[in-house]
């Protein structure tokens, strides 16, 4: 798991590894160092986390044709 | 020829196993409704008849409440179902899986006999549907661009998650050419970066959302690589693209509804676990900065140089030890030394040559104690207390004291 990188992680991917950081931490079984190693890693897991949740804009596209995407006008009623 | 007899369980589970047989399975009948009772459990129980004969039926409530219509004694139906047999009363009966009106046409027939062998084929198992990422990169819906159903979808998708990726793969979704146009779309979406694909459209009659009954479509939905949420019409409509789909949503906003998490739960979500993430950290620097003061308040490590002077005044109490020690030895050994000398004096000869005795030895230097040690005419030293004598041995006498003591 930690072989694999940050960015090749899924968002579910990531909360799962996020989710087993702090079991472990809570658990308190690790050294200091190894659990200064699950914090910074766990800071990166969430900091990851919130950057796949904040992207604030909508976008919402049509694919007019094969390999032509174009943006799509919702008409609110 | 004796019969060896059977028990009447025995012989109504060899009916039973008979009837499992495909030839009563998946069947589509004929006939009118009667004797129709509606329990209050929500089941329906009716016969089905023609002229000649006539064949007990159930609907279990499950089944049942999907019925668009009402049905009643009279009524001509075709019944799909399959026949089984209800062992407490051995009575063979349909169990019916849908209720059509007569006249409707052959379409729903056509729709029960792909649903039956799509079923068959195991198209619809749970175990091959797909399970949907729990946040979807980029949501592809298939359906038509300008229908109510894409509207709903996007306003769902956006007020759920207001930084949703959406791609529309528009399609017909009614009509002729529809089933190839929706294929079409759905291969398409397979080379996008969609990570989850809704298909659908809004309400209409069995014949306008009929597209989503094609075999072909179906077969493309199962071959999808991206999991495929179906969104036909009403709660009610069930279409085989339903069945085939890795989920089925009851309408196309409840498909936006499942797509999506709400983005504002997850990022609690993420906080959440943040906040336990530094509490347990700020939990174990404590707990250890607590064993670290229980460990440097021990004597030894709260004053470095305590055992250095804890030794030093050890060395130094050894060393008044070992002085006062020696002091006292040696008192002792003078004062030892004082009674020996004192001794030494009483023996000296010197002490009693003081009281007046004088040592007597010839040339040689022997101490005589004998007169008979020396003839006359020999020289002698006498030694007094103070000084000493050269003298002649003049005469010699006997030796009283030999004889005395010899006796």
């Amino acid at each position: 798991m930690s072989e694999m990188k940050l960015e090749e992680l899924k968002f579910e991917q990531a909360m799962a590894r996020l989710e087993e950081v702090v079991r472990l931490l809570e658990q308190g079984e690790t050294t200091l160092d190894e659990s200064l190693a699950l914090f910074e890693e766990g800071v990166k897991l969430a900091r990851f986390c919130h950057e796949k949740l904040d992207e604030a804009e909508a976008k919402i596209e049509i694919m007019v044709k094969e390999g032509r995407i174009e943006p799509l006008e919702v008409e609110e009623e | 020829m004796p019969v060896q007899p059977i028990t009447v369980s025995e012989l109504t589970k060899r009916i039973s196993s008979a009837l499992a047989d495909p030839v009563f399975q998946n069947l589509a009948v004929e006939g009118e409704i009667s004797n129709f009772v509606h329990h209050t459990s929500g089941h329906m129980y009716f016969s089905l008849k023609d002229a000649h004969s006539r064949i007990k039926a159930v609907m279990f409530r499950s089944r049942n409440r999907l019925l668009a219509f009402v049905p009643k004694n009279g009524d001509t139906v075709i019944a799909f179902g399959s026949l089984g047999v209800y062992e407490p009363n051995g009575e063979y009966q349909l169990y019916v899986e849908m209720l059509f009106a007569q006249g409707v046409g052959d379409l729903h027939l056509a729709f029960e006999q792909l649903k039956a062998k799509l079923e068959q084929e195991g198209l619809f198992d749970s175990a091959r549907k797909k399970p949907l990422p729990a946040l979807p990169r980029k949501i592809g819906v298939i359906t038509s661009p300008t229908g109510a159903a894409l509207r709903d979808i996007i306003r769902v998708l956006t007020r759920r998650y207001p930084g949703v990726q959406v791609l529309v793969f528009p399609a017909l979704v009614q009509g002729e050419g529809a089933p190839e146009s929706l294929i079409k779309a759905l291969q398409l979406a397979q080379t996008s970066d969609c990570d989850v694909l809704i298909m659908g459209r809004g309400g209409g009659s069995f014949e306008e959302l009929n597209a989503f009954n094609d075999e072909q479509l179906a077969r493309a939905i199962a071959r999808s690589n991206i999991p495929v949420v179906s969104a036909v019409g009403h709660e009610t409509d069930f279409t085989i693209a339903d069945f085939v789909a890795d989920l089925r949503a009851p309408t196309p906003s409840a498909a936006a509804e499942l797509v999506v998490p709400l983005q504002e739960e997850l990022q609690r979500a993420v906080a959440a676990l943040e906040r336990r993430l530094a509490g347990a950290l700020e939990r174990k620097i404590s707990a250890e900065r607590r064993f670290l003061r229980r460990l440097t308040s021990s004597a030894a490590l709260q004053r470095p140089d305590y055992r250095v002077n804890q030794l030093r005044q050890r060395l130094d109490d050894l060393l008044t030890g070992l002085t006062l020690h020696s002091t006292h030895k040696l008192a002792l050994h003078r004062s030892r030394l004082g009674s020996a000398a004192a001794r030494l004096e009483t023996l000296s000869p010197l002490n009693t040559l003081g009281r007046g005795y004088a040592i007597c030895s010839d040339e040689q230097g022997r101490v005589l104690r004998s007169a008979d040690q020396v003839d006359p005419g020999d020289t002698v030293n006498v030694t007094l207390y103070r000084g000493r004598l050269l003298c002649r041995v003049e005469g010699r006498f006997g030796h009283e004291r030999d004889e005395a003591g010899g006796a």
